[in-house]
């Protein structure tokens, strides 16, 4: 067992481990710090791919951003085992559903991969590299790349706006 | 010569006649983490005693004078106050998450160290995205205070955290920009290209007036963002009595403090590798025999000479401005700051299109 061995499986086991413990911590503010353990394991899966561009924009955009967000309203809301509102059992029921579909339609459409011939370019690929990703979304990509840019520049401008109202 | 490359090398090529791969990369994993460890230590001594100085020096007195000759062994000896003290846990207090904050903050603050070129050739992990790879880790910050001010119980603290998470997430957009303009100009997020395309000149001199725009936008937001004075809202001493580290005692706080200093040291050298070009030496033009005399001088000198410059003026800020008030510090960044590092990285791009700086 290699180095790289080594570290895949202990990512894995920590990945799978938080994953579980996102659902299954009582407290919100535990599960939303498990997720973020959860996207570093998965930043770590994207480093030993050699994608190390998509390992850190996993990092700032959800460890970063989406789940400091996160935070801040469980913590200003102040969730708490207590104050946690009874569910009703037919939610309970419909949430169980919808999710095993989920399952159902993953485990479906992951059967049909074939595994025996897609190897894992581990230290080596060079896709997840800056310059190819650049290069992909300045040529194919264009036209979404620019509409999803402009869209987050309003949202920038929005905000200022918003704020300079007062 | 002796140097920095030279020591790591002939390490590694000891280690690796020795050993077979895999235990020589563990050898020099657990080297790096030593090493970086007692960098820890070192910068958080030296950046202690040096911050007391500067502000007696700033306030026209002594500071501290009875421990070691002028008083330098002072932090040495409040580091021993610290370590020997009761590191209390409130009642009410979150256990796990209130314990675990103070060391969230020192991984976060040691994985910055990795991309970080402290001398030629003498760099952890050169990865290539190594401007992005330390605004993402930095911006985990906030979780440990986040942590730490909610796990606390205490309203204070809770008040403390919500200002610095604010803080933190707002002025990350115009460090990063600013870091963007550096990036435009030289075509590559890694570090050691960064510092190359710096070896006929530092950016803040070959990028004209934006670049110089940026190394100021640059400086301001990294004060924000390691919560430093004058926008040390998270632990505003009159309103909140210590913010978010409040409930901290013993080696817990020291263990704050400690991630706080070294993070002023990190934004800093982040701040001389893309402005002030790292271990690069000064050099003017085509004058040779001044050229040849700065080579002399070691590069590991030159980074240090210039991050504690940097960090320098980041103390003279914390001792010379009135602290902001919360709705100044968050208007500051979004109507000022923002747009004019916005307008700054487009003028910065049309510059390196057209091949406007030298």
């Amino acid at each position: 067992m290699n180095i790289t061995q080594i570290i895949f499986w202990i990512l894995s086991v920590v990945a799978l481990f938080s994953a579980l413990m996102v659902i299954t911590a009582r407290n919100p503010v535990y599960s939303v710090l498990w997720l973020i353990a959860t996207f570093f394991s998965i930043s770590g899966h994207y480093i030993l791919l050699n994608a190390q561009f998509l390992a850190i924009v996993n990092i700032i955009v959800y460890a970063g951003a989406i789940m400091v967000l996160f935070l801040f309203v469980i913590m200003l809301m102040n969730l708490n085992k207590e104050s946690e509102p009874r569910k009703h059992r037919l939610l309970k029921l419909a949430g169980a559903v919808s999710g095993g579909s989920l399952l159902l339609v993953l485990v479906a459409a992951l059967r049909d991969t074939d595994l025996k011939h897609e190897h894992a370019l581990v230290n080596e690929g060079n896709i997840g590299l800056i310059q190819n990703l650049g290069k992909e979304l300045f040529s194919t990509y264009t036209v979404p790349f620019e509409i999803s840019s402009v869209l987050f520049l309003s949202a920038m401008v929005g905000a200022v706006v918003i704020g300079k109202k007062e | 010569m002796w140097s920095f490359s030279g020591i790591s090398n002939s390490i590694h090529e000891w280690l690796s006649q020795t050993f077979n791969p895999t235990l020589t990369i563990i050898i020099e994993m657990v080297i790096a983490g030593v090493a970086v460890i007692g960098l820890f230590a070192g910068l958080g001594l030296v950046l202690v005693i040096m911050e007391r100085k500067v502000s007696a020096w700033m306030q026209i007195r002594l500071g501290p004078n009875r421990v070691g000759p002028k008083g330098m062994f002072q932090s040495l000896a409040d580091t021993l106050k610290l370590l020997v003290k009761e590191g209390l846990t409130p009642t009410g207090a979150d256990k796990l998450l209130f314990n675990l904050a103070p060391f969230i903050a020192m991984i976060v603050a040691m994985l910055l160290m990795a991309p970080i070129a402290f001398a030629k050739d003498f760099q952890l992990w050169d990865l290539n995205i190594g401007v992005l790879y330390v605004s993402a880790i930095s911006s985990m910050m906030v979780i440990s205070i986040l942590m730490a001010g909610w796990a606390s119980n205490n309203k204070y603290s809770l008040m403390g955290a919500m200002r610095s998470g604010a803080q933190i997430v707002s002025y990350e957009l115009s460090a990063g920009l600013s870091v963007l303009s550096i990036v435009v100009l030289t075509g590559s997020l890694r570090v050691s290209d960064i510092i190359q395309s710096q070896a006929d000149g530092w950016w803040i001199f070959k990028g004209h007036i934006p670049a110089v725009i940026a190394f100021v936008t640059f400086i301001i937001a990294v004060t924000a963002e390691t919560n430093r004075a004058p926008f040390d809202l998270a632990e505003a001493e009159s309103e909140l009595t210590a913010g978010f580290h409040t409930e901290y005692s013993g080696m817990k706080f020291a263990l704050f403090f400690l991630a706080e200093y070294v993070n002023v040291f990190i934004v800093c050298a982040i701040g001389a590798t893309l402005f002030l070009g790292g271990w690069m030496p000064f050099h003017i033009g085509h004058w040779a025999g001044f050229n040849h005399v700065m080579d002399y001088i070691p590069s590991s000198l030159w980074f240090f000479g210039k991050t504690f410059f940097l960090i320098f003026v980041i103390m003279w800020f914390r001792w010379t401005f009135p602290r902001l008030r919360i709705d100044q510090l968050l208007n500051l960044e979004w109507k000022y700051l923002l747009p004019i590092s916005m307008v700054n990285l487009l003028l910065v791009t049309a510059m390196a299109i057209l091949k406007w700086h030298f």
